[in-house]
């Protein structure tokens, strides 16, 4: 006997209409909002009526020398850190795909920084990079390297800060490289150990190619956080030196919540919305099409 | 045989190697949060200190930290919980229906850069006098959890097979049942997977709280934060607030560890 009430009918609807719902208001509405108030000049502090101007706003912020910069240094952060986070990631779960003594300790150990909270990382990292007190002047002096200002000089904050993100995320790259490792079939491994292939020819020809899938899925869910990198730059240098280290969301969180120009703030999240937005669908097309 | 002595312990110094880059922050915010100023600003670092509680007492009894621990417990686990009743039905939907187009939709809130969406929240939440109250933090924090509950879930409700609410529905059940009290039963694996990871990514969550919390709401990130701007020279304190802040999600992850890296690489990986 089957029952056919109306929620049996239509469960396919019914039960993710409340999440449907949820992200409609809390996602899809906030957006379109932001939308709308990039075409008009509102600014919460003036206390003057929102107006709409057009493209004025966009013409403003996207032509000014400051939004530029934010925009660069926002790919060349992503870039590096997610470049350098990939192949020491990568490397690093090769080095570790095998048997050994203490091994689950080790897959511990890659977890923490995953879990640790971003904001504190930030301020860890802030006394080790810190000029005078801080252990990586100390390092650098013990091994007789010249020492750096790290983030209080605008020529080295941007490095110094990759290393934080890249100290915090390799490891996220090592585990779904080490899960995808496990899950790999070991034929075609074994067939060019009895071909005589060096090691390092199958790592280069038989192992990375059949895990590219996984690298390259890896690498895509980190360059999309990267874009987004927020927590360790606010709390490390809040943008600066000057704007040395400010990015997109950096300089969009400001303009929102430090000079209330909701206008140009707008802009400013709309171009980080659709630079994300475009990896995003990019990316899935590109999973589409390989059918990873 | 030689050689392979050899590569044996370059392997485990390459090892060790790692685990310390991995370990030294944690090892060195934990120690500097047992020293006092003048240890701290020694220099070269002090390797060999007399411990001190003061950092950990200042951070508990003349912060307050208790209260935005229970801040960032009560948002964590009530955002968690709603994710949790939102997402689950949604996600068996999505798993059994294929409803791919469904599941981009709710996995774009993943994506998407979330200050895209505090302006209008912060307009919104003012005009309903909603600021620095928990609704609009618990909100805001669902949007982080939904989509991680709706992804891990819609993977691991693939792993069941049909058969198992088919053959109950043959008998007379109807599928609603056969969710709540054939499959849900079943997924206590995934959900803790979700349960965890949604936790731990709410629990360290800085942007929504930093502007839609204020005194009576503020959150431990805020918190730490706040600590650092006006006691700019007081690293013990901030080291002792980042231990704090860091304990409860090392400990979970601790526990959880099999389903956190789970999780983490879940959909990466093809399964």
């Amino acid at each position: 006997m089957i029952q056919s009430s109306f929620t049996e009918r239509n469960l396919k609807i019914l039960f993710p209409l409340p999440a449907i719902i949820f992200v409609a208001m809390l996602m899809v509405f906030p957006v379109l909002y932001t939308l709308f108030l990039s075409f008009t000049n509102w600014n919460l502090t003036s206390g003057a009526p929102l107006s709409f101007v057009g493209f004025r706003s966009y013409a403003r912020v996207l032509t000014e020398p400051r939004f530029l910069d934010a925009l660069a240094r926002t790919f060349a952060f992503t870039f590096f850190a997610v470049v350098i986070e990939g192949v020491l990631g990568v490397a690093i779960a090769i080095i570790l795909n095998r048997a050994f003594v203490g091994k689950s300790v080790a897959k511990l150990l890659l977890l923490l920084p995953l879990v640790a909270t971003p904001v504190a990382v930030g301020i860890v990292f802030n006394l080790f990079f810190d000029p005078t007190i801080g252990l990586a002047n100390f390092i650098l002096k013990s091994t007789g390297l010249p020492q750096g200002l790290w983030i209080s000089s605008a020529a080295s904050v941007l490095p110094s800060l990759i290393i934080v993100d890249v100290w915090q995320w390799t490891p996220m790259i090592t585990l779904i490289v080490l899960a995808g490792l496990a899950g790999m079939s070991n034929e075609p491994i074994e067939a060019a150990h009895v071909d005589g292939a060096s090691e390092w020819q199958i790592l280069r020809y038989v192992t990375i190619p059949m895990l590219m899938p996984v690298i390259l899925t890896a690498v895509i869910l980190r360059l999309i956080d990267a874009l987004k990198t927020f927590d360790i730059i606010f709390a490390m240098t809040g943008g600066g030196p000057g704007y040395a280290s400010e990015t997109l969301n950096i300089m969009g969180y400001k303009y929102s919540f430090e000079y209330f120009r909701m206008g140009q703030s707008s802009v400013i999240l709309v171009v980080l919305f659709l630079v994300v937005f475009g990896c995003s669908l990019g990316i899935m097309k590109l999973r589409a099409s390989s059918e990873i | 045989m030689n050689k392979k002595l050899v590569s044996n312990i370059l392997f485990y110094v390459l090892v060790t190697g790692i685990a310390l880059i991995v370990l030294f922050p944690f090892l060195w915010m934990l120690s500097s949060s047992f020293k006092t100023q003048v240890d701290i600003i020694s220099w070269p670092p002090k390797l060999f200190f007399e411990p001190t509680l003061r950092n950990y007492q200042k951070v508990f009894e003349e912060q307050d930290f208790l209260k935005y621990f229970l801040n960032s417990t009560i948002v964590g686990v009530a955002s968690v919980g709603f994710s949790l009743i939102l997402g689950l039905p949604a996600a068996y939907s999505i798993a059994r229906y294929a409803q791919k187009k469904l599941a981009v939709f709710i996995l774009l809130a993943r994506l998407m850069p979330g200050i895209s969406f505090l302006v209008p929240w912060y307009i919104v939440f003012s005009r309903l006098d909603l600021m620095d109250s928990y609704v609009a933090l618990i909100l805001s924090h669902m949007l982080i959890s939904l989509p991680i509950v709706v992804w891990i879930m819609t993977t691991y409700f693939n792993t069941i097979p049909r058969e198992m609410e088919e053959s109950a529905m043959v008998d007379g059940a109807t599928r609603q049942y056969a969710f709540y009290a054939i499959i849900l039963p079943l997924s206590g694996p995934g959900i803790i997977t979700a349960t965890t990871l949604s936790f731990i990514f709410s629990w360290n969550n800085f942007m929504f709280s930093q502007v839609l919390s204020m005194e009576k709401t503020k959150t431990l990130p805020i918190a730490v934060y706040n600590f650092l701007s006006y006691a700019e020279v007081d690293w013990g304190g901030v080291m002792a607030a980042a231990v704090a802040i860091m304990t409860p999600a090392i400990i979970l992850t601790m526990v959880f560890q099999k389903y956190v890296v789970k999780g983490l690489t879940m959909g990466a990986v093809k399964g």
